[in-house]
């Protein structure tokens, strides 16, 4: 499809807009000042050295840091124009238009179909061909239905870690979700499964914004359109959002001279 | 080459083993093994008396006049235990039925719901229940327990139900403990997957957690089951000891254990054997519950590996 090599246009609307969020795990204070806009419909990536904050960031966006006693994020953090800290908002609807994607692949304990069908029935579909429907959908997007349509009813973790994984993501899509964050999703599995999942990520994208997390900055230049930098200068310091730009530009021309050394392997 | 220390290393320059060393190694493993050997032998002398001891009744009364007999009467000569076993059911059954939901919702409350803070108080006190002397127990539920089902059900409250309440109690330790066990083994990942797809705690918890340690809390409840068929004391100080077919579940009932020690104290003959044959009875079914749930974690072990 020619139309993925094209450019995401500089007027796309932001998906996300984070404004001056700062992050603290009780008394460590993780992130700090982080103003930046996730375009619709594209891949943004986030990149850094271990221990940068960069998947802190990440699990505000669907407020899964709210399950760690002691976590607060100060700041802005919008969704199509509306807070997501705002009182009220419920995080479990957050989560529906937000779906997540770890770095171990993490399946149910139960059938492959039944890990497709759980977001759709908590929703409240019930109808066996509807959810029949919405599982080989959902298995089909994820590039994974030709390999397991004889063997729905197999448990989940008797596949590959690489199939897992995909099955995650099939698990994730069948909620129809806007935005998919992807925390380090290839760093456990082979590197043939490594590249069917960032084909994949290209095929989404042009009905979902994606967000990376990754430590492997060439994953970071194939898959991204734009690409986040972070850095903890100082150890017990905040990290800081260092730069943000088009991954283009940012892997040939940093403005930031840490950026340069960090994508030159002088560090991290 | 060989493991006999003191020989020549050769051209070697590597140390040998000590002879010290090589014996201190073999007493040990020795003294280990035997503590286990004590173990096993304690099973199968114990068995192997009741067996001896017991097996005649089957011989001389007959397996069906003992096992599905109606009337227990020693002093008449018969010795049918369908009363005493429907009255173990019956009290295991209710007691079951009161303390599994009751031990499984105090597991997904001290796994999942309490703060760390709550669980350091809430934990000791349910594993101190498990310390409590069944006679306490007994005693509560005789004080306390049997003047208030006797109000509530007319008659005396020796009966069913108050060893219903009386055991739910003492197996919620047991069934709570192994399944919390159950419970935290899942990996945290799989709770995490459970909220970032927007289920709630609650839908978590029962459409994930509980379906994931299923085979854990099913092993729980077998080992409740045993812990509830095997009390002795606790049930006969409220159960009213009658061996008979109740009309009702606040009538006077006795169970295979209770029997036992209210009859060994003067049964000679026959009836001394047919208490022996109960013992034979209560044996094979710890064992039973043993073997299932053995079964149960190899079942477990296949369906993680297989299909």
């Amino acid at each position: 499809m020619a139309l993925r090599a094209t450019p995401v246009p500089d007027n796309a609307p932001n998906k996300i807009t984070v404004k001056e969020l700062d992050f603290f795990y009780g008394d460590f204070h993780a992130l700090t000042d982080i103003t930046v806009d996730i375009k619709e419909k594209a891949v943004t990536a986030f990149i850094g050295p271990s221990g940068c904050g960069k998947s802190t960031f990440l699990r505000c966006f669907n407020r899964m840091n709210d399950l760690i006693p002691g976590a607060r994020a100060e700041g802005l953090v919008s969704l199509d124009g509306q807070d997501i800290f705002e009182t009220g908002v419920d995080p479990v609807d957050l989560r529906r238009r937000i779906g997540m994607i770890f770095q171990q692949p993490n399946p149910f304990p139960m059938s492959i179909y039944d890990n497709v069908a759980f977001g759709p029935r908590l929703q409240g579909v019930s109808k066996k061909a509807e959810l029949d429907e919405i599982v080989q959908h959902s298995l089909e997007r994820a590039n994974l239905w030709k390999e397991v349509k004889d063997i729905l009813g197999r448990g989940g973790l008797t596949l590959s870690g690489g199939q897992q994984q995909r099955l995650c993501i099939a698990r994730v899509l069948a909620v129809e979700p806007e935005v998919m964050l992807m925390d380090e999703p290839c760093s456990a599995i082979d590197p043939t499964s490594v590249q069917k999942i960032e084909d994949l990520m290209a095929e989404l994208k042009d009905r979902i914004t994606i967000i990376i997390v990754t430590h492997n900055m060439q994953q970071a230049a194939r898959v991204s359109d734009f690409t986040a930098f972070f850095l903890q200068e100082v150890a017990g310091d905040p990290a800081i959002l260092v730069e943000y730009d088009r991954t283009s530009n940012l892997f040939t021309s940093p403005k930031d001279r840490r950026t340069e050394d960090y994508i030159t392997g002088r560090f991290g | 080459m060989s493991e006999t220390p003191g020989t020549q290393a050769g051209s070697g320059t590597l140390q040998l083993v000590s002879r010290r060393t090589y014996f201190k190694e073999l007493a040990l493993k020795n003294l280990f093994l035997l503590c286990a050997g004590v173990a096993v032998a304690g099973v199968v002398l114990i068995f192997a008396f009741v067996g001896v001891r017991g097996w005649p009744i089957f011989a001389e009364v007959g397996p069906w006049a003992f096992l599905a007999g109606r009337e227990w009467n020693p002093t008449a000569g018969l010795y049918g235990i369908l009363p005493l076993i429907y009255g173990s059911v019956v009290v295991m059954l209710g007691a079951l039925a009161i303390g599994t939901p009751l031990a499984v919702g105090t597991a997904i409350f001290l796994s999942e719901i309490a703060t760390p803070r709550v669980r350091s108080i809430v934990r000791p006190a349910v594993e101190l229940l498990a310390g409590i002397p069944s006679v306490i127990y007994g005693f509560f539920g005789l004080i306390i327990l049997r003047p208030i089902i006797a109000d509530a059900t007319g008659g005396l409250g020796f009966g069913a139900v108050t060893a219903w309440l009386i055991l739910a109690i003492m197996i919620v330790p047991t069934i709570a403990a192994i399944s919390e066990d159950a419970l935290r083994s899942i990996p945290p990942g799989i709770r995490e997957a459970s909220y970032a797809m927007g289920a709630t705690t609650w839908q978590t918890i029962y459409k994930v957690l509980v379906p994931a340690a299923k085979i854990g809390i099913i092993d729980a409840i077998i080992l409740g089951m045993g812990r509830a068929i095997g009390e002795t004391m606790a049930v006969l100080m409220v159960v009213g000891n009658a061996p008979v077919f109740p009309e009702s579940i606040s009538d006077p009932i006795a169970t295979l254990t209770t029997q036992i020690v209210m009859d060994m104290p003067y049964a000679a003959g026959d009836h001394r054997t047919a208490l022996f044959g109960m013992g034979i009875i209560l044996f094979l079914v710890s064992m039973g519950l043993v073997a299932l749930v053995r079964l149960m974690s190899r079942f477990q072990t296949a369906m993680e590996s297989g299909r």
